[in-house]
């Protein structure tokens, strides 16, 4: 670790900081309906989309209609690339003649990136067709992303509600997030990445004859229009297998810092968003200072463990210095460990290392933010999650000070509870038991890259990812059989959905709620003290569910390899 | 009520017995935690018998150890039983006590005829009249209809001081089980057999009536969640371990240690007790909540309705000042005063008297015992005594003064009306004195505001706590009193309706009101309000009314209840706390010890240098046990309650029973763990 | 059973907008505005024929050019990807061992404690175009034996060839091997 290296790292949360907060404010603004500078061009195509999609964008909607229209949109998303992935063989824009995909890898395929998770099973450049990356990924990259924005937004829109069920209208909300934010802001970020080396083009691979007279072949494709929304999105699912480790997704450490900071960008300003919601900025600043400093501390970890290196090659092959297996050189490490960091914090599931060959500590903090999935977390889903575990700490610290809790004005009763609960149990549910399913069945062995305890990790990691809707991998396990099809495509759906559900129902009845007005004996909900306990109750339930399973894989690998042990 | 001591022989003893009886699953499974724990102690117990039972070929020794296991979990439960019985103990043997006084009553009643018939109390109906003589025990709760008489309500009270009940007004309410000491009553009885008050009482102390509050059902709801997320974390670990090393595993008796090590038992131990603790602390201020969510609702309140009179001022104003007119000296106004209170006994005469008897003026009652006392009437409205030299002395309502001076031909001082005046404005009420009809001046009868309400007020400013004033006074008056007691508002010229008014419009605005209130004009204000506290010397509709009732009939006491409401709910949290930041040590002391076998490598997280994989286990689950009966005295007399700002209470408790929490077991396993090594145990 | 209908006109409105506009609009832009990455970077031999992209790397097995990083999927430039083999691997001891080995035997002259990770580490990509400017360094007396250029030259071009950190802050000096590469035939084509 050097302070240069240090620098590297501040400096894009900086920035990012810098862009977040007035993103922030602009994504109020249209959240609000308010009007934009370009509402010349805004309004007519908002017009033509309600029209081409039918609906009435003045009816208001309760938690059941918003919720309904959520679900289904999605199951139809879902269906409708189903349906591709199952037929691109045989579509159009497939220069390189790719198959289709398999019943259970299509399955797995489209419940990924229909849910935000963007998990991948196939080799982008193998097995996805022009046609495919762009009406199946591209599409839901934009789709999936939204529809995680546009809960939080409503779930929002619960709490400030004062005995009042509408949390808005689910079409004009998706409609109006495309037209002013996503479709611009991806655009504009394209262009910049065509620019700066990304391809963009339909036409086939290029077959090269190199330096030494070998063949090779190159593959290529409508990269940059993916990539862009990819990180704007909190996909993170990449056009190739090595996504963003692939000189065509992230050529420079320009791209690589522009595309840390687009995927940090809009759970950044999300906080501050909801900020302007609640008309608490104090709040805003709370949040954010404690999530950042929990991604800053992550970040720090694995720069500090990766730069330390593996001691066991030193021992055995005289090797010293960084762990470079799995990275790129022009990213350096400063840069790749902050990548490793905001990929997981922000949940977006892009990779520009391979997460597989990081030394263990550098892969426990992407598996721990992960399971807490609300350090900022993706777009949307994050804040859901925030807010979960924000009135579970109100309800603890509620009882602290001797009032029946509430938060934000609102009373927090039995039925908040129960459903925060459940939203609570969901992830250890799926991570753990799938995990436990996975390392005691022969097929869920096999498909392990590496042996013992970083095979475990290797699947602990699988169906973290997938619970969480991150999408990143320790890449070596072999998800694509139709045991890690059906259980990660269920863990991403499950973790996705149910948690979504509850939190509805947890804004449909803080609604109809009365505002209870504050006084001093209010606990306030954006001192820094409280911060502070808001962050132990997670740390310390993140800590107290997964401790064991970390000790099984990272931690214990760890301690394995400081003893100079290789695997049996 | 009988005030027992807090732990007496009698009650201990009784709950150990009662923990055993507790063991009924059918009655643990309301308490989730404590029932995994039951069932993880009859699965310990079938392993003790035979170890293999879930295959594995263990060797002898597993058997010991599984019995440690057994008996820890079960002394575990036990303690969590004995938790519950003892807060349950008080209020059985005052229940006891309470039923006594109820058995073997009998009653005259009044037949149709209108002769007396004698019946059991317990057949009496709603609406039956019945006569109750000196001596006797009141049979029934009902309302005085003839007659007048002290009652000695003790029984229920705890108060021994006799109290007057009479036909008519607000004090006509009596209650079952309370003696007449004098004269003789008819009483309209106002229940039917089981509804009456002493029974409710019954009931409510013992507990039989005890619902789940709903803050207490949330937290129940997430306890039982993190208890589900542990059981699914300790279900996995053994798949974990096989995956590690396939021909070694984690033993059952081991894995159910963790489980029971890490889901909240401490809380879940003593999430009733508290509860039951804190009805019967709000029952020991001789306060009948009817319903625990009516205490927690107080620990919310908002809006805080007080009556002036005998809630914030002493209910009588006192003589604070002689003010002589005309040509009089003051010394000669006290004088005069003082002679004319001499026989008072209203609290405003004898008040005279003491600030005669300051001022360096007494008279002796032994030689004026010929002089004739004329008492107050709302005719005369004036008192004084008719000396036997025949002069007339004097004090009155000034105008009623000015008139009888006129009638008798006297002259007004010039300086009355704008010295009346001035004591008007300040607040207070002007009394004129006189002898035969020479106006000597005035006492000024000043409303005192009860000693140390400044404070309580500001107190209950500090909990977020607005209170509002209400009386029957002039805004000016009221201005005065209100700025002197320091309550926030006011209420001048209140009738009835203008407190439910302030009522509706306050809850309209999220906030929760409480209010106390006596009269039958209170009552709807009563039952509107969030926290109603009735005053048991009050009419029976207001009894009803309220959701509690304050036996000693002190309105203030709502500030205490307030703070027990609050204590409740801190209690609930601290200990949850507490019991969660456990968990962090009880890992580091048993999951290196269950990996033992499996991975060696993980002695490096034994960070407390704990003897022997199989010590570190028991003495986890040890302390796990004895932290509940170290607990009880907490979860008894409730975490204290100081009024500060929340984020400051916040951070208190959480570095108290967070911070602490994480700590004490690092420190409290070790020392098992060094008594368990020193045992020769460590190696079972 | 309106909002099934909903749903599925909604679908089909952005696939339409986000899976088809949106790309094309951004090829077109691409192909016009920036067609050279627009491609891919590819660039020419001698000869004029396409030899690989800039961006790219591709085996080097004989001496006379300068290697890039070691590839687990052996430079397929159609099936990215890392070796995915954790630092307890065996695996990775047994790869690392083979990739000094075979650095080796280009470097004669460079002894084990002088490699660092980055030339015997897999990247992650299996493309890594660029490799240090130490492991440049390492490489100049084995290019030099191989292509008769002096030591001399050969640095003077590596040095000439060293991308600096983006604004001096970001990412880690480093030499595109494929222009270092086509720089080295340059001069002993000459």
């Amino acid at each position: 670790m050097t302070v240069q290296g240090s620098l590297q790292i501040l400096v894009v949360l900086a920035i990012l900081l810098a862009i977040g907060i007035p993103v922030g404010g602009y994504l109020y603004r249209v959240s609000t309906g308010q009007r934009s500078k370009l509402e010349g061009v805004f309004a007519p195509f908002e017009r033509l989309l309600y029209r081409l999609v039918g609906v009435n964008p003045s009816v208001e909607m309760d938690w059941k209609a918003y919720l309904k229209a959520l679900l289904l949109v999605n199951l139809v998303m879902m269906l409708f690339v189903y349906l591709v992935f199952r037929l691109m063989g045989h579509l159009p824009l497939n220069p390189d003649h790719l198959p289709s995909m398999s019943w259970d890898l299509a399955f797995n395929t489209a419940a990924s990136f229909v849910t935000n998770t963007n998990w991948q099973n196939y080799a982008g450049e193998a097995s996805m067709t022009y046609l495919g990356q762009m009406i199946a990924i591209t599409f839901l990259q934009f789709t999936s992303g939204a529809t995680g924005f546009v809960a939080a937004i409503a779930f929002v829109r619960g709490f400030i509600n004062n005995r009042r069920s509408s949390l808005g209208n689910f079409w004009v909300d998706i409609i109006r997030l495309h037209v002013r934010v996503l479709i611009p802001f991806a655009l504009v970020f394209a262009v910049a990445l065509v620019g700066l080396g990304l391809p963009e083009t339909l036409q086939g691979a290029q077959i090269a004859h190199t330096l030494q007279g070998a063949l090779q072949t190159i593959s290529r494709g409508p990269v940059a229009s993916l990539e862009a929304i990819k990180q704007l999105g909190t996909n993170g699912g990449g056009f190739f297998n090595a996504n963003s480790a692939h000189p065509f997704e992230d050529p420079t450490a320009l791209t690589t810092v522009l595309e840390i900071i687009a995927m940090g960008l809009f759970p950044t300003a999300l906080i501050f968003t909801f900020g302007k919601f609640m008309r608490n900025r104090k709040l805003a600043i709370m949040l954010y200072s404690f999530l950042i400093a929990m991604v800053i501390a992550g970040v720090f970890v694995v720069y500090g463990s990766e730069a330390a290196g593996n001691p066991i090659l030193h021992h055995l092959l005289g090797i010293t210095g960084a762990n470079m297996e799995g990275k790129e050189v022009r990213f350096g490490l400063p840069l790749t460990s902050l990548f490793v960091g905001t990929t997981t914090a922000y949940t977006t599931g892009a990779v520009n290392a391979m997460h597989d060959s990081l030394t263990p500590m550098g892969g426990l903090i992407p598996i721990v933010f992960m399971m807490f999935n609300l350090v900022f977390g993706g777009k949307g889903a994050g804040l859901l999650n925030i807010l979960m575990f924000l009135i579970i700490t109100v309800f603890l610290s509620g009882l602290m000070v001797g009032r029946t809790p509430e938060i934000f004005g609102k009373k927090i009763e039995v039925r908040e509870i129960k459903l925060a609960t459940t939203a609570m149990l969901v992830h250890p549910f799926l991570i753990l038991v799938l995990t436990a399913i996975a390392v005691t069945t022969k097929t869920g062995i096999a498909s392990m890259n590496n042996t013992y305890l970083h095979g475990f990790s290797e699947v602990l990691y699988a169906f973290t990812s997938g619970a969480a809707n991150n999408g990143s991998a320790f890449a070596g396990l072999n998800g694509n059989t139709p045991f890690y099809n059906v259980s990660i495509g269920l863990d991403m759906l499950l973790g996705r959905y149910v948690s979504i559900i509850a939190m509805f129902a947890i804004a449909g009845s803080l609604a109809m709620k009365a505002v209870i007005p504050e006084s001093s004996g209010t606990l306030k909900t954006d001192t820094f003290s409280f911060g502070f306990v808001f962050v132990a109750v997670v740390v310390i339930v993140g800590a107290l569910t997964f401790f064991p399973a970390l000790v099984v894989g990272p931690i214990g690998e760890q301690i394995q390899m400081w003893s100079g042990q290789l695997s049996p | 009520m009988a005030k027992s001591a807090t732990f007496n022989r009698e009650i201990i003893s009784r709950a150990v017995g009662d923990s055993f009886v507790k063991l009924n699953p059918r009655v643990m499974i309301r308490n989730p935690v404590m029932f995994v724990v039951e069932i993880g102690f009859v699965i310990t117990l079938l392993l003790t018998f035979d170890p293999n039972l879930f295959g594995g070929h263990y060797p002898a020794t597993q058997r010991a150890y599984n019995l440690i296991v057994t008996i820890v979990l079960l002394v575990t439960v036990l303690f969590g039983n004995f938790a519950e019985a003892i807060a349950e103990g008080r209020g059985k043997a005052q229940a006891e006590s309470l039923r006594k006084t109820k058995t073997d009553l009998w009653a005259k009643r009044r037949t149709a005829n209108g002769g007396y018939e004698t019946v059991p109390a317990t057949t009496l109906r709603k609406g039956d009249v019945v006569q109750v003589a000196a001596g006797e025990t009141i049979p029934a709760d009902g309302e005085v209809m003839e007659g007048l008489g002290s009652v000695d309500e003790s029984a229920i009270t705890g108060e021994s001081a006799p109290v007057i009940r009479g036909a008519g007004g607000d004090f006509s309410s009596v209650t079952g089980g309370t003696k007449l000491l004098s004269d003789e009553l008819m009483i309209q009885v106002t229940v039917d057999p089981g509804e009456s008050f002493l029974d409710k009482m019954i009931s409510l102390v013992e507990g039989a009536s005890r619902q789940k509050t709903p803050n207490e059902i949330a937290l129940s709801v997430l306890l039982a969640g993190l208890t589900l997320i542990f059981l699914i974390v300790v279900d996995t670990l053994e798949p974990f371990a096989h995956y590690v090393h396939g021909s070694r595993s984690i033993d059952v008796a081991t894995l159910i240690a963790l489980l029971v090590c890490l889901i909240p038992t401490t809380i879940g131990a003593l999430l009733s007790a508290i509860g039951i603790a804190g009805m019967d602390r709000v029952i020991r201020f001789n306060v009948i909540a009817k319903s625990g969510k009516a205490v927690e609702a107080a620990g919310d309140i908002n809006t805080l309705i007080l009556d002036k009179t005998g809630t914030i001022t002493i209910g009588n104003r006192l003589a604070t000042e002689f003010i002589p007119v005309g040509s009089h000296t003051e010394q000669s106004l006290i004088e005069v005063a003082v002679l004319s209170s001499l026989f008072d006994e209203t609290p405003e005469g004898r008040s005279v008297v003491e600030l005669g008897k300051h001022k360096g003026v007494a008279y002796a009652r032994e030689n004026y015992h010929e002089a004739n006392n004329v008492e107050f009437s709302a005719d005369t409205r004036m008192s004084g005594l008719d000396l036997a030299n025949g002069q007339v002395v004097r004090k009155g309502a000034v105008d009623a003064i000015r008139q009888y001076v006129r009638q008798h031909g006297g002259t007004i001082p010039d300086d009355l009306e704008p010295k009346t005046n001035r004591i008007a404005k300040e607040g207070g009420t002007p009394l004129a004195v006189i002898q035969d009809h020479e106006v000597y001046g005035l006492i000024y009868l000043k409303d005192i505001v009860k000693p140390g309400m400044r404070e309580r007020f500001a107190e209950l400013r500090k909990m977020g706590i607005k209170t509002v004033m209400c009386t029957g006074d002039n805004p000016l008056t009221a201005a005065t009193i209100a700025e002197e007691a320091g309550v926030d508002e006011f209420i001048a010229e209140a009738k009835p309706e203008d407190k439910m008014r302030l009522i509706r419009t306050e809850q309209e605005d999220g906030k929760l009101v409480a209010m106390s209130g006596d009269g039958t004009n209170d009552a709807p204000a009563l039952a509107q309000a969030d926290v109603g506290l009735a005053m048991n010397t009050g009419t029976s509709a207001a009894k009803e009314a309220g959701n509690m009732v304050d036996l000693d009939s002190d309105p203030t006491k709502l500030i205490e209840v307030v703070a027990i409401g609050k204590q409740l709910l801190i209690t609930r949290g601290a200990i949850t706390t507490f019991s969660i930041a456990n968990d962090v040590a009880k890992y580091f002391a048993i999951i290196p010890a269950m990996f033992m076998a499996v991975l060696p490598n993980l002695k490096a997280l034994n960070i407390m240098f704990l003897t022997s994989p199989q010590s570190a286990i028991l003495s986890a689950l040890i302390f796990n046990a004895i932290i509940i009966p170290l607990l009880i005295p907490l979860a008894m007399k409730g975490v204290k309650y100081r009024p500060m700002s929340a984020t400051s209470m916040l951070m208190r408790n959480i570095f108290i029973y967070g911070v602490g929490g994480v700590i004490a077991p690092f420190i409290g396993i070790k020392a098992i763990d060094l008594i368990i090594t020193a045992l020769g145990l460590a190696h079972v | 059973m309106r909002s099934v209908w909903q749903s599925i006109r909604t679908t089909i409105v952005f696939m339409v907008l986000c899976g088809l506009l949106y790309p094309l609009f951004l090829v077109l832009i691409g192909q016009t505005v920036f067609p050279f990455q627009a491609n891919g970077e590819l660039v020419k031999g001698p000869n004029g024929a396409v030899v690989g992209s800039r961006l790219i790397a591709q085996p080097v097995t004989q001496p006379g050019l300068f290697q890039p990083r070691p590839s687990a999927v052996n430079y397929a430039a159609n099936g990215s990807g890392g070796s995915n083999l954790g630092p307890t691997n065996p695996a990775l001891i047994k790869e690392v061992r083979g990739n000094i080995l075979a650095f080796e035997k280009l470097n004669p002259t460079v002894s084990v404690s002088q490699i660092g990770p980055t030339e015997v580490e897999s990247s992650a990509s299996g493309l890594d175009p660029d490799i240090t400017v130490r492991d440049a360094m390492l490489q100049i007396p084995g290019v030099a034996k191989a292509t008769g250029l002096s030591t001399h030259t050969l640095k003077k071009l590596v040095l000439g060839h060293v991308r600096g950190r983006f604004l001096g802050i970001w990412g880690e000096p480093h030499v595109n091997v494929m222009d270092l590469n086509l720089a080295v035939l340059k001069l002993t084509h000459k």
